[in-house]
């Protein structure tokens, strides 16, 4: 049998995963977003670990809401991200310096 | 080794070999083929922790919807990916660092010992004839309606910002202008003549 540890064990080694890829990739932009989707799916995966272990559904329309707002930011993000590159021809965070931020 | 162990080790290392290869590819679209394998093993486990409807969901909308929309903007953008690489092994052995730090703090809390069998024993399995979707969407028309018609009003939003965001009027492409198209008159179009009928001789009687 598999104890809840491991459930939350994996998700915990997705979201350092992802974590060390926001580090890695910080130039990207478009990684950066996947990484952002790999963050989620491991809280995902914590959500319906303790719904299964707990008896409660709940869990399970929390994940669902969750996929709903990534689908929306992913969606509103990609299309930030094709704006960007037809004004500037690049997507490179290093460059997009406009802000002076 | 049960067949549900079997299952779990051998989806959750293939999830984890993906992830690695999302954060790692040198090629965006590879990143986004790995995202798509990570999704697929986290289905899977999601499959063994009886959420069969989110397990389903999570193929159909992630890997069929989100992750093509990726594929799309990934061809789309030509990507100087040499330039994107430079400087990169620069902050790698820090990411590296915090993230095995990570896991360490995070294994230590949600650990065996605190989430081990017995502080959870695994709970019975449901009926053969217990239907997940069933359950899920008793809740979710009950409950949590409201926040269910949230969600809908985000995703309009975001269909509505995408296309502001994306849309562009290029100068010289034709439109309609529904309003001049009201306000025109029948005299404007239309002008009747007076004249003789006119009749047209057949070119060859027989």
């Amino acid at each position: 049998m598999i104890p809840l540890s491991s459930y939350l064990i994996l998700g915990a080694i997705l979201f350092s995963i992802s974590i060390a890829g926001i580090f890695i990739n910080r130039k990207n932009v478009i990684v950066l977003l996947m990484c952002i989707e790999l963050m989620l799916l491991a809280v995902n995966i914590n959500f319906i670990a303790f719904s299964h272990f707990l008896g409660d559904t709940a869990g399970q329309v929390f994940v669902f809401f969750i996929l709903t707002v990534a689908a929306a930011e992913a969606a509103i993000g990609l299309a930030i991200l094709v704006v960007v590159f037809r004004n500037r021809q690049t997507i490179n965070v290093s460059e997009l310096n406009t802000l002076k931020g | 080794m049960t067949f549900f162990e079997v299952v779990f080790y051998a989806f959750s290392t293939l999830m984890v070999v993906a992830a690695l290869g999302v954060v790692s590819a040198r090629n965006p679209v590879h990143s986004v083929l790995f995202l798509v394998l990570t999704f697929f093993a986290s289905s899977a486990i999601w499959l063994l922790l009886e959420a069969e409807f989110l397990a389903i969901t999570l193929v159909l909308v992630y890997v069929g919807a989100v992750m093509v929309l990726f594929l799309f903007v990934v061809m789309m953008l030509d990507i100087n990916v040499t330039r994107m690489r430079e400087g990169l092994m620069r902050y790698a052995p820090f990411g590296i660092a915090i993230a095995i730090l990570l896991i360490v703090q995070m294994v230590m809390v949600v650990g065996p010992e605190h989430f081990g069998l017995l502080a959870f024993p695994v709970p019975e399995s449901h009926a053969a004839d217990y239907s997940n979707t069933k359950e899920l969407g008793r809740v979710l028309y009950t409950d949590y309606v409201y926040a269910f018609e949230l969600a809908s009003v985000i995703l309009l939003v975001a269909i509505v910002a995408a296309i502001t965001l994306t849309m562009r009027r290029r100068p010289n492409t034709r439109y309609q202008k529904p309003g001049a198209q009201m306000k025109v008159l029948k005299e404007d179009r239309l002008r009747i003549i007076k004249m003789k009928s006119e009749t047209i001789e057949p070119e060859n009687k027989q």
